[in-house]
């Protein structure tokens, strides 16, 4: 079943910073380590994103499990560059006509692999420890983020769920009447498309339900809107974003020292 | 505040030539309590949403004027709550407290003020858990008092309920009813929808019955209305108290055993169950509210796999399939033997037109064209709906949903029908052709399995009982 | 319909966050039907770029259904926000490219004044967020690939991809759900017979 619940420690020093505090660490965070192509730069931040795991609360094998789909990537990363490396200097290792693994390929790859986990988990961390009402309440209140499209997205994404068990029921009410798709790869892909534009119907009735009863609660009346649940953009939360540029500059700085840093444009 | 003036209203829903309300002058002063009736399609729900200021001008055509102390309803909004039928699309927030306050929050209430309210309104309808339980984790009827809850906050001076019980078992109902009662202030107006007028008696002091072709049938307090118009009224399909309806208990014995359960159960959904279903027999399931009656139906009609034990079909239901059980049969075959109709009308809509909606299942399994055609015409006239043809099915009223629905799945013959909740929301009459419809059905030989809250409905049609009860930790 | 306000009703910005988030379950239910050539995707990279549109619909299909300034930027934002609060696979970094993206197709309606929602406009919308992801792609996560063997061809594959599956398939897509009745209330759906 789809989830957006959070999954960390909801006391953990980090996981209570400003959701916006959050999201703006791990984006300039990401960003700064975009910068660089080496694998030291990004091993480095691996490694401090590790070890500040616990003060957001997340144990290890959360994280592990949330983090698999960047495996698969990992693989496609490897594979993608085997065939079509730039850069093949080095020592040969293998040469099996249109691939040519060398020294110069493996550590591309292991930099790529790296980079990719290292510009990723930052966002998977504080997603897992962010509830999307307290993201939406913070986008409006700190960020000055417009607040009817900051609740109606909002609204929306509590049919996620909703519409996973949807879902569900649209493939049992065809199955019921009649309708499936047997072995055939064909005529599953057609009954794929078709209770994905089922679903993509049901979802836009729902919306637009949704909106009338937003409606009926005054959502659209005009008056300036108050806020039931303040959030506070603190001191604490300002050093975050602070600290995540140093870090991540730290980063940076050691692979610029240790002589490996590749700049990605130039 | 909330007096309510309607003078030669009438709305046309945008696509359709008929008006779904017309001609009603109407005058409802503050403080009284309305029972509003009619056929299903009588326009009931639309005349609702037109007191909220919910028909939006580009949506369909209007006729007179509708006035909610003296004001045009899509500028009074602050001053009406509505509680629609259907809960689950009204709540807005994941947390039940943020979902009471968010419309506190658009009105502009003072922070400091908004949560005594909305703690105020959560005792009020009795909801019984703390302000951050998760919406998504709450059952139908829990659903339906928070969204009361939600429209009380905002105490408003009318107070609009589209049959606010519909699909709760029988002490929720009772439960949202007296939240109701409980939580009207002396001034507080209030217009309710609801078919099953005993039950909503308590609540109102004057009943307004709207003529389906137009205008308002009658009006006045409630026993004057019955005693002058009661057979009539009865006799158009409003639920006249005192005026029974016909029972159907079965004419002959029940036949050979049709599908068999043994511990069948999905946890944590449902509990291990054992049943029986023969031919020519009625089993009415019930129980309470989350016990996992649905998730039965869906179990024995063969679209979900069992967590535990197994349901075995006859030789007879099985056919060529008789080795396997019937949710690993091809779905052609499965509609043809066992038919479904869920507990959400809207679930079982897979095409674009009431009309192709019928003929899909015949089609399916391989009837002629000709024959299809005569099918579905016979089944458009049973159940009125033959006007509806070339509609949307998403486009229906209530009623008319859950009749489409029941339609789909007898239009396959199948041996055996698994209804969930097919009475819900229906008119006096089409509820008596639904009872007939299954009767006969049963008494030619078929099973009928109904899960359902209805009590009457078990009275009249049912030969055995079966009651699930919710699993001790409620599922969660 | 009230298409002569840029001022966006209720039912435009939660039919336009629901468009995003029913995509989002879609992408979901494609991995959970069809785990398996998820896999073999990782091994054979283009067919991934051919993908590529899919992703990119509901800028175009925001655009085409709300037809007011913006929807094509934050349908994409949105879908791309609820991709990284689900936890894909480049989690935050999908916020930015998502942003990206979705300004692709705004710029394409604005080209048309906010005026034009037919097939060429959506072709053009589909054609312009291809190449705004292909330019974020190609500058941030290709560099390290071969230039003529992999990177341009990415590139123009995304392009295209963008062009038949999001603009083209966007339009198609938009036409079928107006015939469902669902968009009743805005401004695509057509005349249709009174019943
Ligand atoms: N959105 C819509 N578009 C087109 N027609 C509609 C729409 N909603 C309702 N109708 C039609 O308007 C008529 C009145 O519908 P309404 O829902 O008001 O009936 P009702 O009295 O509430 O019936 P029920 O008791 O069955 O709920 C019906 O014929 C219905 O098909
Ligand atoms: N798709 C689902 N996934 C997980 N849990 C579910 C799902 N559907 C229902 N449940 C849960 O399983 C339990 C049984 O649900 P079910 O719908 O079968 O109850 P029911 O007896 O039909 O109730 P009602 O009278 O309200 O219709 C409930 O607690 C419900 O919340
Ligand atoms: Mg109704
Ligand atoms: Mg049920």
């Amino acid at each position: 079943m789809i989830s957006i619940e959070p999954v960390a420690a909801p006391g953990a020093p980090l996981a209570r910073r400003n959701p916006v505090a959050k999201v703006a660490a791990a984006l300039v965070f990401s960003f700064i380590l975009l910068a660089t192509l080496d694998p030291v730069a990004p091993a480095i931040a691996i490694a401090l994103e590790l070890a500040l795991l616990p003060l957001f609360g997340i144990r290890y094998r959360v994280l592990a499990r949330r983090a698999l789909p960047l495996l698969l990537s990992a693989a496609g990363i490897l594979v993608t560059l085997v065939l079509f490396a730039a850069d093949r200097s080095g020592r040969v290792l293998l040469d099996a006509g249109p691939v040519l693994v060398t020294t110069g390929v493996l550590l591309t790859a292991l930099g790529l692999v790296l980079r990719v986990f290292a510009v990723a988990l930052p966002g998977v961390i504080v997603f897992a420890t962010t509830d999307p009402t307290d993201l939406a309440d913070a986008l409006v209140q700190n960020a000055k983020a417009p607040a009817r499209f900051a609740i109606g997205a909002l609204a929306a994404f509590r049919l996620v769920p909703l519409l996973g068990q949807e879902w569900q029921m649209i493939s049992m009410a065809r199955r019921a009447r009649g309708v499936d798709a047997g072995r055939n790869p064909v005529a599953k892909l057609r009954l794929f498309t078709s209770t994905a534009f089922a679903l993509l119907v049901g979802a836009i009735r729902r919306g637009t339900r949704l909106a009338v009863a937003m409606d009926a609660r005054g959502f659209d009346a005009g008056t300036p809107r108050t806020v039931a649940r303040r959030q506070s953009f603190t001191r604490a939360d300002a050093l975050l974003i602070a600290g995540s540029i140093v870090l991540a500059g730290a980063a940076l700085t050691a692979s610029v020292l240790a002589g490996t840093f590749r700049p990605l444009i130039g | 505040m909330g007096g309510v003036l309607l003078r030669g209203f009438g709305w046309r829903h945008a696509g359709r030539r008929a008006w779904a309300v017309r001609g009603v002058d109407l005058r409802v002063e503050d403080g009284e309590r309305v029972l509003l009736l009619g056929p299903s399609g009588a326009g009931k729900s639309t005349l609702l949403s037109a007191l909220a200021g919910l028909l939006p001008e580009d949506s369909g055509e209007q006729e007179g004027t509708v006035e909610i102390d003296g004001l045009d309803p899509r500028k009074g909004r602050e001053r009406v709550g509505i509680v629609f039928q259907d809960p689950e699309t009204q709540l807005v927030m994941a947390r039940s407290g943020d979902d009471v306050a968010f419309g506190l929050e658009n009105r502009g209430v003072p922070t400091d003020e908004i949560w005594p309210r909305v703690d105020e309104a959560l005792r009020r309808v009795g909801f019984p858990y703390s302000r951050d339980r998760d919406t998504a984790a709450l059952s139908g009827g829990e659903q339906q008092r928070l969204a009361l809850a939600g429209a009380l906050a905002l105490r408003p001076g009318l107070l609009l309920l589209d049959e606010p019980t519909a699909n709760l078992d029988p002490a929720g109902a009772t439960l949202v009813r007296q939240a109701v009662a409980g939580a009207l202030d002396a001034d507080t107006t209030l217009i309710l929808v609801e078919h099953r007028v005993a039950e909503a008696l308590p609540l109102v002091d004057r009943v307004v019955v709207l003529e389906p072709g137009g205008g308002v049938r009658a009006d006045g307090p409630p026993e004057a209305v019955f005693a002058a118009h009661g057979a009539t009224l009865a006799a158009e399909g409003v639920w006249v108290p005192g005026h029974p309806v016909t029972p159907r208990p079965a004419t002959a014995a029940a036949g050979d055993l049709l599908l068999a359960d043994d511990r069948l159960g999905l946890p944590p959904r449902l509990g291990p169950t054992d049943l029986a279903v023969r031919a020519g027999e009625a089993l009415a399931v019930r129980g309470p509210n989350g016990a996992g009656k649905s998730t039965l139906a869906l179990l024995l009609g063969g679209l979900l796999r069992p967590g535990t034990g197994r349901v075995t079909a006859s030789a007879e239901l099985a056919g060529s399939d008789h080795r396997a059980p019937p949710h690993r049969w091809r779905a052609p075959a499965l509609a043809g033997r066992i038919g479904s109709v869920f507990q959400d009308p809207e679930h079982q809509f897979v095409t674009g037109t009431v009309f192709d909606e019928l003929a899909l299942g015949p089609r399916r399994t391989g009837q002629p064209e000709a024959a299809v055609k005569d099918t579905v015409a016979g089944l458009l006239e049973r159940l009125r709906l033959t006007r509806l043809a070339a509609a949307n099915p998403y486009t229906l009223s209530g009623g008319e949903a859950r009749r489409l629905s029941v339609a789909t799945a007898l239009a396959t013959a199948p041996r055996l029908l698994i209804c969930d909740e097919p009475t819900f929301g229906q008119d006096r009459r089409t509820w008596q052709e639904l009872v007939d419809l299954f009767a006969d059905l049963r008494d030619a030989g078929h099973g009928v399995v109904a899960v359902t809250h209805d009590a009457d409905f078990v009275t009249a049609l049912a030969d055995r009982t079966v009651t699930l009860k919710r699993t001790p930790d409620g599922s969660r | 319909m009230d298409n002569t306000t840029n001022r966006w009703r209720t039912i435009d910005i939660v039919v336009a966050s629901v468009i995003a988030v029913a995509f989002g379950v879609i992408f979901w239910a494609w991995g959970l039907v069809w785990s398996a050539t998820e896999g073999a995707f990782a091994f054979f990279p283009p067919a991934q770029t051919l993908l590529y549109g899919v992703w990119l619909m509901p800028a175009v299909i925001g655009g085409l259904v709300i037809r007011k300034p913006g929807a094509a930027l934050y349908c994409e934002t949105v879908a791309a926000v609820l991709s990284a609060l689900l936890g894909s696979q480049w989690a935050g970094t999908v916020i930015p490219q998502g942003i990206v993206q979705g300004i692709g197709a705004e710029l394409a309606f604005a080209a048309f004044r906010y005026r034009s929602f037919r097939l060429p406009t959506a072709v053009l919308a589909g054609a312009l967020t291809g190449l705004s992801a292909a330019l974020f792609d190609f500058f941030v996560w290709n560099v390290d690939y071969a230039l003529g063997d992999y990177r341009i061809p990415y590139a123009l594959l995304t392009i295209v991809s963008a062009t038949v599956i999001a603009g083209a398939g966007g339009w198609l897509l938009t036409r079928a759900l107006a015939n469902t009745g669902a968009l009743d209330r805005f401004p695509v759906a057509q005349e249709r017979a009174l019943i």
